[in-house]
């Protein structure tokens, strides 16, 4: 199989990319946020794709399959995409209290202020 | 203890009162009625840590099969002397500062959002204590985030407005190293198909070749290393300790990278095998140099920070660095160095965080400037400031001698004398940054126009002076500590899982 046919996990690889990157170059704290959504996203998809198998359904018996693919870590994901709500939800809540306290989003303003404190 | 067969099922109640209790808790409304129930719930965890902890001296290993599904396919709790320790020093720890909070909490925090405080401090133990008792990867994961995501909401209720960022920022370098260790277990799965850890180190062990494998433990020991704060991934620390309320920062800094450092030992000796860790992928190697790094970068830092909490908070990076240190000498001695100095730096951190809050609680300043004249004023907090201080140092009849004295041994048994040398060296740079606070609130004398400050409440001195009495007694008596600690290096080195 060419490396192409694998191109779920290009896929992976590149959100992922996309993901960190906007995590580490961004100065605005909601897209801080969406890239680690991206982030967090791929790894989904990495997980989704450990559980397929090529021409293989649902593990449900039946006679005209014999090739099941493995149903677990659709359901792991499940647990992971509930965290990735809770992150993204406590995420967005200290962005709304950072911009009532500094009135600010934006990562280099907030250091500013936080230099007068000092 | 046999009424209703309880006694067997100390492990699944371990995390499930705490887990139950933080919403209950939530519906209690009155902050004095959920203070007191978390007492409750936190001592309650203390009392099975206890029991579990003397079951597993005495019988070994304790294997406790959730909802009844046996262990390779349903998730196994499993405490062995090793975690049975990491979770007596939790509970302790929790305990103790939720005596301590109470006082603290109503001085800094609003009281309409106590009771979810203390919700979040209940959930934040859950899952340090389910992260430690677990004997499934995935399970490891799904605790480590109640235990983030419930930390950043404890942190982010400081009474200053950069514990908002400092929340912040920890949450997104925290959710980062928390998707890799993700990473790192789904990888571990799709080579083995397993998610229990003895099941999953018997597998691995067939595939080191595999490049999975190799990715895995890469994404690993950074997801890791993050949560640990290990150096150079430790940039979250300093100011999300700093800027937490008090008690806060006494629970965190003595038990949050505490676990992360335990699920460091578990993963590299028991899921990989300290065989294949450290002779064929030789992360020793790499560990090495950061764990020297932190020592003296993290003391250097902290000679100066002037802000008393930060300049803990970089203290604590140093301490890492020995914990890191022990592990890289993959002996019996460095070993029990690291578990020693793990419950020993909780000892003298919380004492040392105890008696800043209860200074903070007084003269509401966290600067070092501010401290003048403080020996005077509050002669008793700033005794147990100096007492758990010379611990930190490693001063004879202390914790910190103790652990520093193992941690020397295990590095001369290696002939590293240099490694001797470096430990040494940071217990200099300790006493530098140490003495600097020392002497502004002994020698110094107040000007006259400054507030007059009286002594800490009994409420907030009783339990810091319980710590440091535990940091003098541990430091004469260690029967204790000591056995237990070499009890389960053995074990981590024994290969068992």
């Amino acid at each position: 199989m060419s490396n192409l046919g694998l191109y779920n996990y290009w896929i992976v690889i590149t959100l992922m990319m996309i993901g960190f990157y906007t995590v580490m170059a961004s100065h605005n704290l909601v897209k801080t946020l969406i890239g680690l959504n991206i982030f967090q996203t791929s790894v989904f998809m990495l997980y989704i794709s450990f559980g397929k198998i090529a021409n293989g359904t649902a593990p449900i018996l039946s006679e005209s399959h014999t090739l099941y693919a493995n149903p677990l870590p659709h359901v792991l994901i499940l647990t992971a995409i509930v965290v990735g709500v809770a992150t993204t939800a406590l995420g967005l809540a200290l962005v709304v209290r950072i911009k009532d306290a500094f009135g600010a989003v934006d990562e280099e303003t907030i250091t500013l202020e936080e230099e007068k404190e000092e | 203890m046999t009424l209703l067969g309880i006694d067997n099922h100390l492990p699944a109640l371990q995390v499930v009162i705490p887990l139950m209790g933080a919403p209950l808790c939530f519906l209690l409304r009155r902050p004095a009625l959920a203070w007191g129930f978390s007492v409750a719930i936190s001592s309650a965890t203390l009392i099975i840590a206890f029991l579990l902890l003397q079951t597993t001296l005495q019988t070994g290993p304790l294997s406790y099969a959730l909802g009844g599904w046996a262990a390779p396919w349903g998730i196994e709790y499993r405490v062995d002397t090793l975690n049975g320790y990491i979770l007596l020093l939790v509970t302790a720890i929790s305990t103790l500062s939720l005596l301590y909070a109470r006082t603290s909490f109503e001085h800094e925090i609003n009281s309409a959002q106590l009771p979810l405080l203390y919700a979040g401090w209940l959930l934040c133990l859950t899952g340090f204590l389910g992260m430690t008792i677990t004997g499934d990867a995935f399970n490891v994961f799904v605790f480590l985030e109640i235990s983030s995501l419930s930390s950043y909401l404890l942190i982010s209720l400081g009474p200053d407005r950069r514990s908002l960022t400092a929340a912040f920022r920890y949450l997104v370098i925290g959710t980062i190293g928390a998707t890799f260790i993700l990473i790192a277990i789904g990888l571990f799965y799709s080579m083995t198909g397993t998610l229990n850890m003895a099941d999953l180190a018997i597998l691995l062990s067939k595939n080191t070749e595999s490049r999975t494998f190799h990715a895995a433990i890469g994404f690993l020991l950074i997801g890791l290393a993050i949560k640990a704060a290990i150096f150079p991934l430790h940039l979250w620390l300093p100011n999300a300790y700093t800027w937490a309320p008090s008690a806060v920062s006494v629970f965190l800094a003595a038990t949050a990278t505490k676990v992360a450092i335990y699920l460091l030992l578990r993963f590299l000796f028991t899921v990989i095998g300290a065989d294949h860790s450290f002779n064929l992928f030789t992360l020793n190697q790499a560990l090495l140099p950061l764990g020297v790094l932190a020592v003296l970068i993290g003391s250097v830092v902290a000679i100066y920070q002037d802000n008393i909490k930060k300049l803990l908070a970089y203290s604590s990076v140093a301490q890492i660095g020995y914990m890191v240190l022990g592990i890289t000498l993959v002996s019996l001695s460095g070993l029990t160095a690291t578990l020693l100095h793990l419950f020993n730096h909780a000892l003298m951190k919380g004492a040392l965080f105890m008696a800043v809050g209860a200074i903070f609680y007084r003269t509401g300043s966290l600067r070092i400037a501010d401290l003048t004249g403080l020996g005077r004023t509050m002669p008793l907090t700033m005794a147990a400031f100096l007492i758990s201080g010379l611990s930190l140092i490693g001063l004879p009849l202390t914790v910190g001698f103790v652990s520093k004295w193992y941690l020397v041994m295990g590095a001369v048994e290696a002939n590293q004398m240099w490694l001797a040398i470096i430990i040494l060296l940071g217990s200099l740079l300790a006493i530098i940054y140490f003495w600097k606070v020392i002497e502004i609130a002994y020698f110094h004398h107040k000007s006259s126009e400054a507030p007059v400050v009286n002594e800490a409440p009994l409420s907030l001195l009783i339990p810091t002076w319980i710590l440091v009495g535990a940091n003098i007694y541990f430091g004469i008596d260690t029967r204790l500590t000591v056995g237990v600690a070499e009890k389960a290096a053995l074990l981590l080195l024994g290969g068992a899982p």
